[in-house]
């Protein structure tokens, strides 16, 4: 099969732990039917293209929307991509990652109480905060910041759930 | 870019960005001074997701479930770090069986995490090339070009993902280790079929060694000198006996010619021997010995310490590769007792794998694994406690206060990659310096190979961002120059 005719799937990992793809990868052997069914033009673990690519047939994302760095690649990723997937529950709910959301007195401040708990209260020497990554005053879903063309649930995922959802929309 | 506030803005700056075949969100700067040359490089971490703030208030007994969240490629090590804190404030030591159990998943998570490393992230760059194409550079191209060697490196993972599925429920995310113990005993059938699935796993280990080794003394010898290598401390818990130890031990660190610098760091207290600081350019911590220091007290965790401190490993294969891994990058000063070499880590992982595959089998055999208790009755412990555990990345803390009520009034995270930041940072520093011929061209152009060679002196740590911030991601790669007013002068990312 010419890498031509397949479709172009793409992984995208925004906040989160990085499980859904390790779930991914426990495809094991199936990884190599993958290979024949799809072309994986953007991927943290099997691509080293660094910009996300135009006519993308189908996104599985991973992880919640924390940051604007998450934000202006989903953004990216809905524009280039015909169906979008999220990948496991912080990107479908907000999971352990919205868990920051409750940092604090309110929710105004809870990004800045996070990052003052982490590098203020539990560093040695000047308190410093780090200039990136810039958060969101809320941890969001995917499906707040962009349409989302369908769900795969679990903290993460089965493999088997990956396995089903992708043999369904990788047919031609 | 925070170069406008830097003493070192005079010059320009180069960005790669995002870093891929790393688990995290990264990017690397090269800044440059008036002439042109190389000023300072550094690795830079943009993630940051809070576990220290809003686990604050919770029942300590969630923390395994919710620390393991913080990475899904080595939740196990979160889970057995606060197991082990949990333990001290229940006042439950795990009953030996559990014990062993316990160190048999950590073997079962670093087999599956390195097979991850070497196979389906580093070995791409070396066994296809850095100057191939970056678009087949990864697992899938290496299906296609070296498809026996895949199937080695997927099976591999897929022995200590399942292993890990068998005894404690599920591949990722399992709640199994609890303060006391674990949750159930080991079933002569998942004993019998660990054992059964040996032997193809060390085949699988053998092929990789066999592959790997000779590179070194030919294609990779350039990179085995310029990756990060120099002096530096070394951080890694032992067994008493001073051997290999990825269960309970105490903390020993050596420098680089082999001697001890401090041994037997085990309770609350110890830690306080490591400071971290923040720095305003990264969102990653950077922690140092602190009787020697910021930056003088540089210390490494990970595959490469744990071989240079431990006193043998205590399995005849892995003693033997052992043993050639001293004799080939053992350095002159130390007797050819210390590595000092980053690259090395990978060759460290395939030792360690060997180590692992030999471990199970030893606590496999033992009579008392499949007997007796595997929970212990809490007996009232601390308010204070430490939980160290041996990460595949190194040795990683969790370091909890609670209130009379279980609730957790502090949390400080010591992940293992944190602790290898400074280490990294002169990485991809003395990269610079060797593979860029400096003065750079004022047309710059710096191609894409040298842009992977960054990377990959990043990727010898196999580093987890999510771990380290306790946020996440895979580091993808930008180059920016910047002039002295922090203006993109050029800017190149790869295709």
């Amino acid at each position: 099969m010419t890498p031509g005719s397949r479709l172009r799937l793409a992984t995208v990992w925004l906040s989160g732990c990085s499980g859904c793809h390790m779930a991914l990868l426990d495809l094991d052997e199936w990884l190599f039917v993958l290979a024949d069914l799809a072309e994986i033009v953007y991927s943290p673990v099997a691509s080293d293209c660094k910009i996300y690519p135009p006519r993308v047939d189908v996104c599985l994302v991973e992880g919640a929307v924390a940051n604007r760095d998450n934000l202006e690649l989903a953004l990216q990723l809905r524009a280039r991509t015909s169906r979008v997937i999220a990948l496991g529950d912080c990107a479908a709910l907000g999971n352990v990652t919205a868990l920051r959301n409750l940092c604090g007195a309110g929710v105004q401040h809870s990004a800045w109480e996070a990052l003052d708990c982490a590098y203020r209260q539990l560093s040695d020497g000047e308190e410093v905060i780090p200039a990136a990554p810039i958060l969101l005053p809320r941890v969001l879903p995917l499906h707040r910041v962009i349409a989302v063309d369908g769900v795969i649930p679990g903290c993460p995922p089965t493999a088997a759930a990956i396995r089903a959802a992708l043999e369904t929309l990788l047919q031609p | 870019m925070s170069g406008a506030e830097s003493p070192l803005a005079a010059g320009r700056t180069i960005t790669v960005a995002p870093l891929t075949r790393i688990e995290g969100h990264g990017r690397i700067t090269l800044q440059l001074d008036a002439s042109g040359r190389l000023a300072q490089a550094r690795f830079h971490v943009d993630e940051f997701r809070g576990f220290e703030s809003f686990c604050l208030g919770r029942p300590y007994g969630e923390m395994g479930a919710l620390t393991a969240r913080i990475c899904g490629i080595c939740p196990v090590s979160h889970l057995l770090a606060a197991g082990r804190a949990g333990d001290r404030l229940l006042g439950a030591a795990p009953p030996p069986a559990a014990q062993r159990l316990r160190t048999l998943l950590n073997l079962a998570q670093i087999c599956q995490s390195h097979a991850l490393s070497f196979f389906h992230l580093s070995s791409p760059d070396w066994l296809l090339g850095w100057e191939s194409d970056p678009a087949r550079r990864n697992l899938f191209g290496l299906i296609a070009a070296d498809p026996e060697l895949a199937r080695a490196g997927i099976g591999l993972r897929r022995f200590g993902q399942e292993l890990i599925e068998r005894l404690a429920g599920r591949r990722i995310h399992a709640g199994w280790v609890v303060p006391g113990g674990v949750r159930s005993g080991i079933t002569a059938t998942t004993r019998r079929w660990i054992l059964q699935q040996l032997p193809e796993a060390r085949a699988s280990v053998q092929l990789a060694l066999d592959r790997f080794v000779p590179l070194l003394d030919g294609p990779l010898q350039r990179e085995l000198a310029s990756f990060g290598s120099f002096p530096s401390l070394f951080l890694a818990l032992v067994a008493p006996d001073g051997r290999w130890c990825c269960g309970d031990g105490s903390l020993r660190l050596v420098d680089s010619l082999g001697r001890v610098v401090a041994d037997g760091l085990c309770e609350d207290d110890d830690i306080a021997v490591l400071a971290e600081r923040t720095e305003h350019w990264s969102a990653l911590k950077f922690p140092y010995y602190r009787p020697l220091g910021y930056h003088e007290g540089l210390y490494r965790v990970g595959p490469l310490a744990r071989l240079n401190v431990c006193t043998a490993i205590g399995t005849p294969w892995a003693d033997c590769e052992l043993a050639a891994f001293r004799d080939r990058h053992g350095t002159a000063a130390s007797g050819g007792r210390t590595a000092i070499a980053s690259f090395a880590y990978h060759h460290a992982r395939l030792v360690e794998i060997v180590a692992c595959l030999e471990g199970m089998e030893q606590l496999l055999v033992h009579p008392a694994l499949l007997r007796g208790p595997v929970r212990a009755v809490g007996r009232g412990g601390s308010r204070t406690a430490l939980g160290v555990s041996e990460a595949p990345r190194g040795t990683l803390f969790h370091h909890y206060s609670v209130d009379v009520n279980g609730l957790l009034t502090r949390v400080n995270l010591l992940i293992a990659t944190g602790q290898n930041n400074l280490a990294m940072n002169r990485t991809v520093d003395q990269i610079a310096r060797e593979w860029i011929p400096w003065p750079l061209p004022a047309a710059v152009e710096i191609a894409e190979p040298l842009l992977n060679r960054l990377e990959a002196g990043i990727r010898c740590f196999d580093p987890c961002l999510s771990c380290s911030t306790h946020a996440a991601g895979l580091m993808p790669l930008r180059v920016t120059l910047l002039d002295s007013g922090g203006q993109v002068l050029a800017e190149r990312t790869r295709p």
